[in-house]
Order: structure tokens, then sequence, then C-alpha cells
């Protein structure tokens, strides 16, 4: 494996055991805050027990979170140098925001959410509590700024001089519609994983009829906070769908094997198998039109396919290879002004240009085999994306099927829970999970070729590191987030098995002293 | 306000979060890197800890903040910097890791082992970043080996163990001891009796060697470090040129902006002075002189540093007219405003609110009260 391999495969895995803790933070968080607005409002202490219980699992959680933030803030510098330097002065903007906008407030807050309950009045820490939540949000706003850039990148403009994309439009950058549509999907998907993980946990409390009060109250909140939450994502994630179709055609083509364009009202393929050979989907199972309306909003508009789509990127890669020449000998010296009219008239394909840069050094002599292979790597593998993206929606549907039912039969006020619907709560507990890091592949796979879209090849983006240096790092990352995985799973279950004795108040069924002595 | 006013607003914005972080984040790791040398057993490393429970997360946002802004403001110095200390930086971060889930899981379960693995995790996670960010600084006021093709892609040509040069190791071993003396400064105000005696009998001892050390440093610098000086003109309103000016290696050359502006001999003297008043307060119980001046000369060390280097921050030893400046390794014009507005209007929001939660766990801790609230603390 080349450095490229490398690095990407440890963004990938360092980001994707990020996520692993970051959607838990983000719904928990809000159904703490509503466990202690009850228990403010009502006075009674089982919400305040079942705050610092949920607390406590929240914790174990968040210091993996914290953890595994860092890496991701240290290595768009260790990793991804030229990526840095060249979009740095957009991209580092909203991560520098996040930090002083949110995370610190999120950081201070938290040690008061924890030490401050004798401290602070019952007001004041409710207060710390919400701040804390809505501060874990907007860090997440923030973050999904700089990723929504990355996506489609606006408000900004190539300066030949510095060598770098330069900020013109900082409200196009925060109003991205990408962006905005990426928050609100994923931050209702962490508000779904919180819901989920409450009402997993609790329905196992019930099955095995310990601490009921306290786990049919945990279950009746997080039935109803999921309930909203589940069709939050799933209204989002088809408002999604309507944006990506809109700027992101490739990989609407790529996830939905949109092999070619078909004439308007495109359908929506729910099964298939598809084969890269022979550019087709064997044994699609396909519904007329819905595709159509997804992503078009209409039944007039085509939804453009992956051949056509290859054809427009070879005339962009013809164009982006003669920016690229431009360039370069303007950075030689030719400051001519018939060479800096006709770079401006090109530059916008300057990055189609850099893809050549992948398969020779000598771009202004690319051979035709050069960039038909271009051409060919423009577009990212559809099968992984095909199928990641209908393992998130199965996910999808099958938890807003739950929590349509939780929410019914806590509705209905039926003391005893039916043992399947406990039984589905229970085993529903990955999903969140396996949909969130398949949505996040969807999103970050089906932007390749690209680290920018189409601005900043993959390729290009990384720092020129040795190969052993990377394995070293690594290495020593996936050895480490192993061992911090084990032991914050063996953690979290305890506690969860424990429930809420784990607080020795004296009042909860496992109280004995042999029982809890551990913890 | 045109470019150069911004420019010079970042480097000390800049400066400003390297001290803030120092400072904050300094005292928790200094408590933390103390653990096994103050805390003698279980209950004083739970009353240390506890110190700093409520607060360590917060501080370590200095550090994340002074990352990002020198992404938003400089992003080629933060490319250059990243992936030039590559191993250095991974090395940090596998230190960093620790300390999170140090705070987080050591209570969590009860056993002597599980206890005290966390408390190495704990002391390693807080001394190596200390240690590796003295080197670092180390090094760059000696130059690092880089340079930049035509696409300004940046090439390190250094290693990991170049950087682990005589220079270098005395600035971390500083780095290291002064953050422990701040956190035995803190430990003086939040602790009682044994622990907090011990706290400023090593105060007392330790002030007064950073001083030396960072006297040492200065002296070195002078005699055998060769500084760097920038001998054409940058356009410090104009668009970043980071390779297209010309720079002069000479003995000496960090102390010219000492000539020119005698009033910086401040800095230096107050970070000597502070070390010094830290001792004698701390001899003398005056627990929250100690902090402050422990704060003060801490501040002063980073200080010295910058204004030595203005306006280099990595100066490249193989190339040096690839050296990176503070007017020409800069954010777009645009962007510097920007984040200078969200830093005047978040950063004193940052001050209250970080100030209204150390008010709030105000006060001392003991090993009782540590007992009494086993289950709720650390």
């Amino acid at each position: 494996m080349d450095i490229v391999d490398l690095s990407r495969l440890q963004f990938a895995f360092t980001a994707m055991i990020h996520f692993l803790f970051v959607p838990l933070t983000l719904g928990l968080a809000f159904l703490l805050a509503i466990m202690e607005s009850v228990y403010v409002m009502t006075g009674k202490t089982i919400y305040r027990d079942m705050t610092k219980f949920w607390g406590k699992l929240f914790g174990i959680n968040f210091a993996l979170g914290v953890t595994t933030g860092i890496a991701m803030e240290f290595q768009f510098g260790t990793n991804w140098s030229y990526y840095s330097h060249y979009v740095g002065d957009i991209f580092g903007a909203p991560l520098a925001i996040e930090a002083l906008m949110a995370f610190f407030l999120e950081s201070t807050l938290i040690g008061l959410f924890f030490f401050g309950w004798d401290k602070l009045s019952k007001e004041k820490h409710l207060a710390v509590t919400w701040l804390m939540a809505l501060a874990s949000n907007l860090s997440a706003l923030w973050i999904l700024v700089a990723n929504g850039w990355m996506q489609h990148p606006v408000g900004s403009v190539f300066n030949i001089d510095t060598m770098r994309m330069e900020l013109t439009s900082f409200s196009e950058v925060i109003f991205n519609p990408v962006a905005q549509v990426k928050f609100v999907h994923t931050v209702s998907a962490g508000y779904v994983t919180g819901a989920v993980f409450v009402l997993a946990i609790s329905s196992w409390y019930l099955l095995k009829g310990r601490d009921l009060p306290f786990a049919r109250r945990s279950f009746a909140i997080a039935s109803a906070f999921g309930l909203a939450s589940a069709l939050s994502v799933i209204v989002l994630g088809d408002e999604s769908g309507y944006e990506i179709g809109d700027v992101q055609k490739v990989k609407l083509a790529a996830v939905e094997a949109e092999w070619h364009t078909h004439p308007a009202p495109a359908a929506f393929t729910v099964f298939g198998i598809p084969n890269e050979q022979t550019q087709t989907t064997d044994y699609a199972l396909k519904i007329p039109a819905v595709l159509g309306l997804i992503a078009t909003r209409s039944v007039t508009e085509e939804v453009a396919g992956l051949s056509e789509l290859k054809e427009k990127h070879l005339q962009r890669i013809i164009r982006g290879q003669e920016a690229y020449v431009l360039m370069t000998q303007y950075r030689a010296g030719d400051k001519s002004p018939a060479t800096i009219n006709r770079f401006n008239e090109v530059s916008a394909d300057l990055g189609y240009g850099m893809l050549l840069t992948a398969y020779t050094d000598d771009v202004a002599n690319a051979t035709a085999e050069h960039i038909a292979q271009a051409v060919e790597d423009s577009v990212p593998e559809v099968w992984p994306l095909f199928w990641s993206f209908r393992i998130m929606v199965a996910c999808g549907v099958s938890m807003l099927v739950l929590f349509a039912a939780a929410f019914w039969h806590s509705a209905k006020r039926t003391v005893d829970k039916p043992r399947w619907l406990l039984k589905f709560a229970l085993f529903s507990l990955p999903l969140p999970w396996i949909a969130c890091e398949a949505g996040w592949f969807v999103a970050e796979y089906g932007r390749q070729p690209w680290a920018i879209g189409e601005i900043l090849p993959t390729h290009l983006a990384v720092s020129q590191l040795s190969v052993s240096d990377i394995w070293f790092s690594l290495g020593a990352i996936v050895v480490l987030y192993t061992i911090f995985v084990i032991i914050e799973m063996w953690l979290m279950t305890k506690y969860a098995r424990l429930g809420p004795s784990a607080l020795h108040t004296g009042k909860y069924d496992l109280e004995s002293p042999a029982t809890v002595k551990e913890a | 306000m045109d470019y150069e006013a911004l420019r010079f607003i970042w480097w000390l914005l800049i400066g400003v979060l390297l001290i803030g972080f120092v400072v904050t984040d300094g005292f928790d790791m200094g408590v933390a890197a103390l653990l096994k040398v103050l805390g003698k057993n279980n209950d004083e490393r739970r009353v240390m800890i506890n110190a700093i429970a409520p607060h360590w997360d917060g501080n370590q946002v200095w550090l994340i903040t002074a990352g990002g802004a020198l992404f938003a403001a400089w992003p080629t110095v933060y490319a250059a910097s990243f992936s030039g200390f590559y191993i250095a930086l991974m090395l940090t971060l596998f230190a960093l890791f620790l300390r999170p889930i140090g705070f987080e899981y050591r209570a969590k379960i009860d056993s002597e082992i599980w206890r005290s693995r966390w408390d190495w995790a704990l002391t390693a996670g807080s001394a190596i970043p200390a240690l590796i960010f003295g080197v670092a600084f180390g090094n760059l006021l000696q130059g690092v080996p880089f340079y930049f093709d035509d696409i300004l892609r940046l090439h390190y040509t250094g290693s990991f163990w170049a950087l682990l040069n005589p220079f270098a190791l005395l600035a971390g071993v500083l780095s290291l001891l002064m953050i422990v003396n701040h956190g035995a400064t803190y430990l003086q105000l939040k602790t009682e009796a044994e622990l907090k005696a011990r706290s400023e009998k090593l105060s007392a001892l330790l002030a007064p060697v950073c001083a030396a050390i960072f006297v040492l440093a200065g002296v070195w610098l002078f005699l055998a470090v060769d500084g760097y000086s920038v001998t054409s003109l940058i356009d410090t309103n104009g668009a970043n040129r980071t390779t297209e000016k010309t720079v002069l290696i000479s003995a000496g050359a960090w102390f010219t902006n000492y000539d020119k502006w005698p009033l910086l001999w401040l800095a230096p003297a107050l970070g000597v002075a502070g070390f010094l008043v830290c001792a004698l307060a701390s001899k003398t119980r005056r627990h929250i002189s100690a902090f402050i001046s422990s704060s003060l000369a801490i501040a002063m060390v980073v200080l010295t540093a910058g204004v030595s280097m203005f306006p280099f921050v990595m100066p490249s030893s193989s190339t040096p007219a690839h050296s990176l400046t503070m007017w020409d390794a800069t954010a777009s014009e645009t962007t510097l405003m920007i984040m200078f507005v969200v830093a005047c209007i978040f950063v004193p929001l940052i001050l209250a609110y970080t100030g209204w939660s150390y008010f709030v766990m105000r006060g001392r801790l003991n090993e009782q009260h540590i007992r009494d609230n086993s289950h709720s603390l650390y």
C-alpha cells in the first residue's frame, strides 16, 4: 500500500471509531436534559436518579468521544498537509469556531454536570445540562459545515499566487444547503441513537423484571423522543437525497446504481446486484418514478447516469489539463495576459486536471490512456455505495417501526409491555450505529476520487510522509483504539447491567452490599 | 483594519491561545504528572484527581482551539508543523488519548491494579505532551529542514531522531518542569495538610530550577544557536509569497528584536522573576501568589520564544527562503477578519463561564470529602 491508501485507511478508521461515540453523546445529552427537566418540574427524585444514571453511561461514552476526537483534529495537519494548505483558508474556520463557540462550552459544563450537583441550585444545574446538550449540537453544526463544504465547496475561489482556495463568502459556506441538510440529518440520527440506547437497556430491565418504575419511565421518554427523531431522520434523509441529486450527481448515480440516464422519471432500485463489468444491475427490483421524485422533486427531470456523467468528466479533464499546464507556466514566471486570461477561462476545471497527476508526472503530455483511466476513476465503485445505503435505510425503517410500537404502548399506558416489543427493542441496540457508519460511508466513499468535491483529488491531498511512518501510526492507533473500545464496552455493559443501583442511593433492586461492592 | 494589522493581531492571538493552553491545561497536566510523586495513597491521589476533575476537559480545549486557530489563521504553518513533526505529534496524540479515559475510568472499578495502571496512564498522558511541546519549540528555534515544491507541497527532510538534539531536549525539560511546578502550585490552592505541604516543598525546589534552565537556555541560544532574519522586503499587506523571500542565517539573529525594542527584555526578565517569586511564595505559604507567579512565568517563557523568533514561526534550516513567517504564511484577509470577530466575541465569553465554573467548584478538597462521596467522584 502507498501513502495515499494508508492515509485514507487511517482516516477512515479513526473517523469511524470516533463516530461510534459522537451520536450517543448528541442524543443522550438531550435525553438527560429532558429527564432533568421533568425532575425540576415535578420534584420527583426518580427523575434525578435517571439523569444521574444515564449520565454515568454518558460519561463512559463521552470520554472516548473526546479521546478519538483529538485524533481527528490533528490528522488534517499530520496526514493531509496539502489539503490543510490548499483549503485551510476555508476549512479551518469552522473547525476553529467549533472549538471557540461549542466545544469549550460543552467541555467546561460537563465538569459542572458531573460534579456540580451539590454546588448548584436545581435550576442552575438544569441550565448547565441544557447548555451542554445545546453545545454538543452546535459542535456538530460546525463540523458538518466543514464536511458539507468538502462535499460541495461554495463561497471560495482559487488563488494562483498563493496556490490555494480562498474564502469569498463565509455566509455561503455556513448556509451551504448540503451542510444544513447534513446537519439536521446527522443530529437527528444522534437522537435516534440515544433513544434506542435508553429504550433497549430499559427493555432489558423490564424483561428481567428489575427496577420497574425506573425502567418504565426511561422507556416512555426514550420512545417519544425516539419516534420524533426517527421521523426527522427519514424526512431529512429524503431532503438529503434531493440535495445530492442537485449538487452531487455522481454520488447519487453510484448509490442508486444508475449506470445510464433513463427517460424521466427515474425508477428506484430497491434491490439488485450491481455488476461493474456489464454496467448493469442484475436481478433489479425497481419501483417506477420514485427516484425521480426523490432526487428532482419532479416527474419530468432526468437523473443523470454514470456513463453520461463520465462523458462530461472527459471534457472537464481535457480542459483541466490545460488549466494545470497554464498554472504551471504561470508559477514558473510566465505572467503574460494571454496566459492569465486563458487560465481564468478554464480554471474551474483545474481540479479535474489534477486528477491526471495520479497517472503521470507530466500532465502536459498525458496520453489518451492516462485520460481514459482518469475518466474511469472519476466515479466511485458502485456496489459498496449501493449496499451501504440500503443497509442504512433498512436500519432506519426498522427503528421507525420500533419507536412507533414503543410509543403506542407507552401512550396506552400499558403497565406490562408485550415481551416481543421488549425483545425487539433490546435486539435493535446495534442498529443506530450500523446506520450511522453506513451513512458516513456513503457520504465519504461516495465523494471519491475527491478530497474536496471537484477541487482537490484525494491522492494529492496527503502529506509527503514515508510509508513506514504511517504504518507505525496506523498500527499503534489500531492497537490503542481496540484496547480502548474493549474497555469502554466492558464498563458500559457492567454499569448497564448494574442499572440505577450503581448510584448507591439505597433505593434500587440490586443494592445488597455484595452485589454493588465493585462499583 | 488592514491585512498587516490583522496578521499581527493573529500572531498575538495564537500566542494568547498557546499561553491559555499552558496556563490552564498546564496545571492539570502537572497535577496528573505528579500523581505517583505526591500522592502517597489512593485517597490522596483521588484528592489530586478531583481537584482537576471538573476542569481538565475545558482546559484541554485551549489546545484544541490553538490547533483549530492555527488551521484557520496559519493553514500552512499548521500543515507544515503537524506533518513535519509527524512521529512526535503522533506520540503526543497517543499520550493525550490516555487522559480522558484515565480520568473517567479510573474510579469505575474498585481494584488497586486497575487504579495504578490508570495512574501511570495519566502520568504519561500528561508528562509526554509537556515534554514534546518543549522539544518542538526547541527545534523551531533552531530551524527544521523542509522545502516546498512548485505546487507548494511541503517536503520535510528531517527525521524524528534529529529532533532529539541537546538544545531541544533542554527546552523539553524546561517545559516539563515548569508544568509540573505549575501543577504543584495549583495543588497548594486546592488541597490540605500533608498534600499541601508536599506541594509547597516541591514548588520551592522546582521553581528556581526552572528559572536556572530558562536562563541557561537563553545563554545557549545566544552563544550557540544561529538565528534567522529576512533580508528582502516582505509585502506585509499583500498575498502570501511564502517561497519568494531571502533569508539569512546568522549568529545572534534571535536577539535583534531585543536590540530594536529593549522593552522586550521584560518578557524573559518577568519569566525569571515569576519563577523566583513562585519559589518564595511557596516557601512562605502564599498560595495564590505562588499560582499567579507560576502562571506569569510560564506565559513569559512562551512569549519569550515567540518574541525572539518574530516574525518567524517555523524557519527552514535546509531552504531558509521557504521559512514560514507570520507575514507570509497566513490565511486570507477575509478569513483573518472573520476569525478575529469570532475570537472577540467568544474568548471573553469563554473566560467568563470558565471563571464561573472555577467559582462554583471553589474550595479545598480533603480525603474525608473523597470518602464521603466515593461513588460520585472520580
